[in-house]
């Protein structure tokens, strides 16, 4: 290879056009799976942190400690762990959910757990004068928490909820430790029937097109929603 | 004094260790104007804090309006809409206009449909001279401004009782006056109105009786001229010397 520059064996090993074309449509069945998880996981785990804050408001001291403990649990474990203990570990009590439904759930409950903390310290941010004075004009403690309070905390949430749910969400990845053929799990295994890595890129570009629009939305957010008081 | 619309009887606050009011007894009658001073610490905002229910009493007995706001049976949340009251922070919802402020209430509270709670929150507003900044948010506003609107938050509700909770403490002292303008037009329409205030000039002028509270008791209370030209107590006369003197 006297007459090929770093660049041509570097073009040839890792975008290797051949090779890319064919696995292309796994890699884009892939992107669909890894779009449909990520979807899920942000619905469901910011709706069910937001409930948990919610129900947590209420400072009802048994149901708080029952919370906290959950949340902080999630917290603590790598989203890993909880995919191969859903996978592995529920079969035994004679659940047996895919991997596509164990990865879902595993980051839906990390998501939860981090997305409750969040909007707890959004609304415990919120001034006391605000509940004070709602609650003067008659408002019962459920619409000041919907019409004043939870208005503020989430415009104060947005930046830090973005940021921990692209982290999360790039968590689709683990699946493929469960079977799931999301993106990373489609690429891995062209590479490994090519004995070429360019299915890797390929599924490295298809991150960077889903990934990288919802980051630079999540800059816009963060900015468009600093608003003075 | 003939059935008085706010009657607080041995009224107790404790906050722990520390107890706030110890004993108090007011009773204010329809269209008056009272006025309450006292030393930082003397319990003045807990009492008024106490009468809406924000701070619960310990012991003793609030009835306004008829309504006892003590009893268990009774609905605070509707209770409160005859109470109106407004902060030293004025406390304006930021993320709302002036116009959605005054009219939150009226449309979850009263229950009146959006277009009616608009026309209602806009007089509010034009009671106060802010028909120009309905659409306007807080931060777009001045202090005084805000003030204002908080103000309108609450009538708009056509309350039987105003609480006034130091209003002017936290406005630079060129916009005090625009606030008082709108305290004094309220209290000509006959609006009931308990203050705590370091306005005295305010209450020489428009207040019916002053109040004067030290360490959780009143001390004393009468007409204003009696409180501030000869008062009984030496606590009175040092703490009215050290206001007039700033």
């Amino acid at each position: 290879m006297s007459g090929g520059s770093g660049w041509h064996r570097f073009a040839e090993t890792f975008l290797n056009t051949s090779v890319m074309l064919k696995y292309l449509p796994d890699i884009l069945s892939g992107v669909l799976v890894t779009l449909e998880l990520a979807l899920l996981v942000v619905v469901t785990g910011i709706a069910a942190g937001l409930a948990l804050a919610l129900l947590r408001s209420l400072a009802l001291r048994p149901l708080n400690w029952l919370i906290i403990g959950v949340v902080d649990l999630f917290r603590s474990l790598p989203p890993l762990v909880v995919i191969v203990l859903i996978y592995f570990g529920l079969p035994s009590i004679d659940v047996a959910p895919s991997g596509f439904v164990s990865t879902w759930l595993s980051l839906a409950l990390v998501l939860m757990a981090f997305s409750e903390e969040i909007f707890w310290a959004g609304i415990t941010s919120v001034a006391k004068g605000q509940w004070e004075a709602a609650r003067s004009t008659g408002l019962s403690f459920g619409q000041t928490l919907l019409n004043v309070v939870l208005p503020q905390a989430i415009r104060l949430t947005i930046p830090p909820l973005t940021n921990r749910t692209i982290a999360i969400t790039k968590g689709t990845a683990l699946g493929t430790v469960v079977a799931v053929t999301e993106i990373l799990g489609q690429a891995s295994s062209a590479m490994s029937n090519s004995y070429n890595p360019s299915p890797l890129m390929m599924g490295a570009a298809a991150y960077l097109v889903l990934f990288l629009p919802v980051v630079v939305a999540g800059r816009f957010i963060e900015t468009r929603f600093a608003w003075k008081r | 004094m003939k059935r008085p619309i706010v009657d607080a009887r041995g009224l107790h606050k404790h906050f722990g260790a520390l107890h706030v009011l110890k004993g108090v007894d007011l009773r204010v009658a329809e269209r008056e104007l009272v006025f309450i001073i006292g030393p930082s610490g003397s319990g003045k905002s807990t009492l008024l804090r106490c009468l809406n229910r924000l701070e619960e009493p310990s012991s003793g007995r609030v009835v306004v309006d008829g309504i006892d706001m003590l009893d268990p049976r009774t609905d605070i949340n509707h209770a409160r809409q005859r109470i109106g009251m407004v902060f030293q922070s004025f406390n304006l919802y930021p993320h709302m206009t002036a116009l959605g402020n005054v009219t939150l209430a009226l449309r979850k509270v009263a229950g009146k449909p959006r277009a009616e709670a608009e026309r209602l929150g806009q007089a509010a507003l034009e009671r106060v001279g802010l028909a120009d900044r309905a659409g306007h948010t807080p931060a777009q506003l001045s202090g005084g401004q805000q003030q204002r609107v908080a103000i309108a938050r609450a009538i708009a509700l056509e309350p039987r009782v105003m609480l006034f909770d130091e209003p002017t403490s936290a406005l630079d002292p060129e916009l005090v006056g625009s606030v008082l303008e709108v305290m004094r037009a309220l209290r000509e329409s006959g609006m009931t109105m308990l203050v705590v205030s370091h306005e005295m000039g305010f209450a020489r002028n428009a207040a019916d009786r002053v109040v004067f509270m030290d360490e959780g008791v009143i001390l004393e209370e009468g007409p204003p001229a009696k409180i501030f030209e000869r008062p009984t107590h030496e606590r009175t006369r040092a703490f009215i010397g050290q206001i007039q003197r700033h």
